[in-house]
């Protein structure tokens, strides 16, 4: 029998049965549109969860001191040694506080970050408008200020805030720069921050030991050797303490959370591919039941010459047929699902071609799959017996 | 053409067995008109469809065309019922999903004839039992004179040598039944063999031999 042709048998058969084929359809149309969904959902988010990484700063080791002893601290000189060694592009030593700012009435408890030049290009946060941090502001100890972006928002609202006088801790700072928006990340949120010259911090914090350090490798594929001389630096300064300080390194920590993310994706997918399953034995289900219903028919086309390929066909290509529809029916719903949760609920969704085509292709063979016994049982049918019964 | 020799056919129900043929043996030539006749339940279907290539004996031989088919695959099987046999049942036996013209494709289709050229045989063949003007109706449109008719349309779509005729007027009136009858005579008299299996002397007196069957064992051959 012609492929054209049984097609189209398989069509008629489902649309003389039109309720009872789109129930059957339903399970498959709910798993694939489930498996889009939930996996765009995963992959949208995996999207930002990346991007927010990357956007810390790329090649970067970032090291936090705890210290040992009285020794809780890096000072300037180490880390011009530090700046010495190879792989390594820039240094970023930062002093940090928690201080108040005001603004005529406004007040608000921000953090304080005593940086040099080198921290916008290492951290990558830059100004969006206004000036960045110098090397002259750190050499005099100017007593300037980068605003963070909600920083601005809160005491300036909507007015420009360059060339102000705002108070940190009761003494007066002038406002060179406002920092672009950055969002939380996991370091905290970097939009609740102000900048202002390492030095001045210094003085101003009372405490001249540099407990935060950001290094930046001069490529990704060295981050690692870069790494291990930071740590063996960091060994001997604290006399093997490995307790005494912490390196952290970006490219690992994406790799982390692609591996999470991953897993998430993978389990979400699952889940949803179960549900595709159970809709394949739906199909299976009430191929069983055509089967019975349509042992006359058999019987017919056996008498007249179909042999058992021809009926197995017949039956595959309709729980095929069957599947695709539905499959193509969710697809269309997953995507339509997707972009309804991207706009009501602002979760970022991603759906990626390669997933459109797993999810439908799965679907058809979950209902190959499932209709090979009912098929089967069809084709071994004895004409004699077929065509006996009523 | 058809040699079946002390056949018999034994069906298996449940615990029960029973023996619906006990050693039937019949020659059919080439271009005979056999009538085999006998009450309801005396076998003649079974021994249909063991000639008809459905069903195979239980124990006996049977040579279609001068070969031994008792062994024979099912795919064998099923090409001699496509290419060899044409048949008519009492209760019609078309697709009701599929229109006149597609049940007369059908064992064309099976046979892997493409479709303009099996279109035009259907139709042809539709033409010569009067039905040209029905061919989009479904069998539950028709009536049963003309489903029948239908029937022999797709019994002769494969040219068969053989036409296995089962009980073809048991539901027909007097008048559909006639114009069954005289249509397998046409066909014989053009030279294709008939067996025709009914319970009715007046429908049997059609055939130029009769064969009278009766529980499962052959009684008597008369040349008409
Ligand atoms: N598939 C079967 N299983 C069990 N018994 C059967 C089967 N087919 C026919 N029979 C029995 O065999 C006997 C002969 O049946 P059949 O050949 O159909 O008779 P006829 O066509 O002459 O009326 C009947 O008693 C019938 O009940
Ligand atoms: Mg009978």
């Amino acid at each position: 029998m012609d492929f054209k042709m049984a097609i189209k048998v398989a069509l008629k058969n489902i649309r003389t049965n039109k309720m009872r084929t789109f129930l059957t359809m339903l399970g498959i149309i709910i798993g694939v549109s489930a498996v889009i969904i939930l996996v765009s959902v995963a992959q949208g988010t995996t999207e930002n969860i990346t991007k927010r990484i990357e956007s810390l700063g790329t090649n970067l080791l970032s090291i936090s001191i705890r210290g040992r002893g009285t020794e809780d601290s890096i000072s300037m000189e180490e880390i011009e040694k530090l700046k010495n060694k190879k792989g390594i592009d820039s240094v970023a030593p930062v002093v940090n506080g928690n201080v108040t700012v005001k603004y005529e009435t406004e007040t608000m408890d921000v953090t304080l970050e005593g940086v040099d030049q080198n921290y916008s290009n290492v951290r990558n946060h830059h100004s969006e408008y206004g000036r960045a941090i110098n090397p002259i502001d750190v050499e005099y100890r100017q007593k300037i200020v980068l605003l963070g972006s909600e920083v601005k928002n809160e005491l300036f609202g909507d007015a420009n805030p360059i060339g102000e006088k705002i108070q940190i801790n009761g003494n007066d700072f002038k406002v060179v720069g406002v920092l672009e928006e950055k969002g939380s990340s996991l370091g905290g949120n970097n939009d609740e921050k102000i900048l202002i010259p390492i030095s001045t911090a210094q003085r101003f914090l009372r405490t001249t030991g540099i407990r935060n350090i950001y290094i930046q490798a001069t490529s990704a594929d060295i981050v690692e050797d870069v790494q291990v001389e930071v740590e063996n630096f960091l060994l001997k300064k604290f006399n093997n303490d490995e307790d005494a300080y912490r390196v952290f390194n970006q490219a690992e920590m994406l790799s982390t959370m692609g591996e999470v993310t991953n897993n998430m994706t993978m389990m979400l997918g699952g889940i949803a591919a179960i549900s595709l399953l159970v809709g394949g034995i739906g199909i299976m289900n009430i191929m069983l039941v055509s089967v019975t219903e349509r042992t006359r028919e058999i019987g017919i086309r056996k008498a007249i010459g179909a042999k058992r390929k021809d009926i197995l066909i017949q039956f595959l290509l309709e729980s095929a047929v069957i599947s695709g529809l539905g499959g193509l029916i969710g697809v269309l719903l997953g995507i339509g699902g997707s972009d309804l949760i991207t706009r009501f609920f602002s979760l970022n969704t991603k759906i990626s071609p390669f997933i459109l085509i797993i999810s439908y292709s799965f679907s058809i063979i979950v209902g190959m799959f499932f209709g090979i016994y009912p098929a089967s049982k069809a084709s071994k049918l004895k004409p004699v017996d077929a065509l006996r019964f009523e | 053409m058809i040699k079946i020799v002390d056949v018999t056919k034994t069906y298996n129900t449940g615990k029960v067995k029973f023996q619906a043929l006990k050693g039937v043996s019949l020659d059919i030539e080439k271009g005979e008109f056999v009538a085999i006749i006998g009450p309801s339940g005396s076998g003649k279907s079974t021994l249909m469809n063991i000639i008809g290539c459905l069903d195979l004996p239980t124990t006996g031989k049977y040579y279609f065309e001068d070969k031994e088919i008792n062994n024979y695959r099912e795919n064998q099987l099923a090409d001699i019922r496509n290419k060899k046999i044409g048949f008519i049942f009492q209760k019609f036996n078309l697709l009701s999903n599929l229109n006149t013209l597609e049940n007369v494709e059908l064992p064309l289709i099976y046979r892997g004839m493409d479709e303009k050229q099996r279109k035009e045989k259907a139709l042809k063949l539709l033409q010569n039992v009067g039905l040209s003007n029905h061919l989009n109706h479904t069998p539950s449109e028709l009536s049963g004179g003309q489903q029948q008719r239908v029937a022999i349309a797709r019994a002769l779509a494969g040219e068969p040598q053989i036409i296995l005729a089962d009980e073809p007027t048991g539901n027909l009136d007097t008048k559909s039944g006639k114009e069954v009858l005289s249509i397998l005579k046409e066909l014989n008299r053009k030279g294709t063999t008939i067996i025709l299996i009914t319970h009715d002397m007046e429908v049997a007196e059609s055939a130029k031999r009769i064969v009278t069957i009766r529980d499962g064992l052959i009684l008597e051959e008369r040349v008409v």
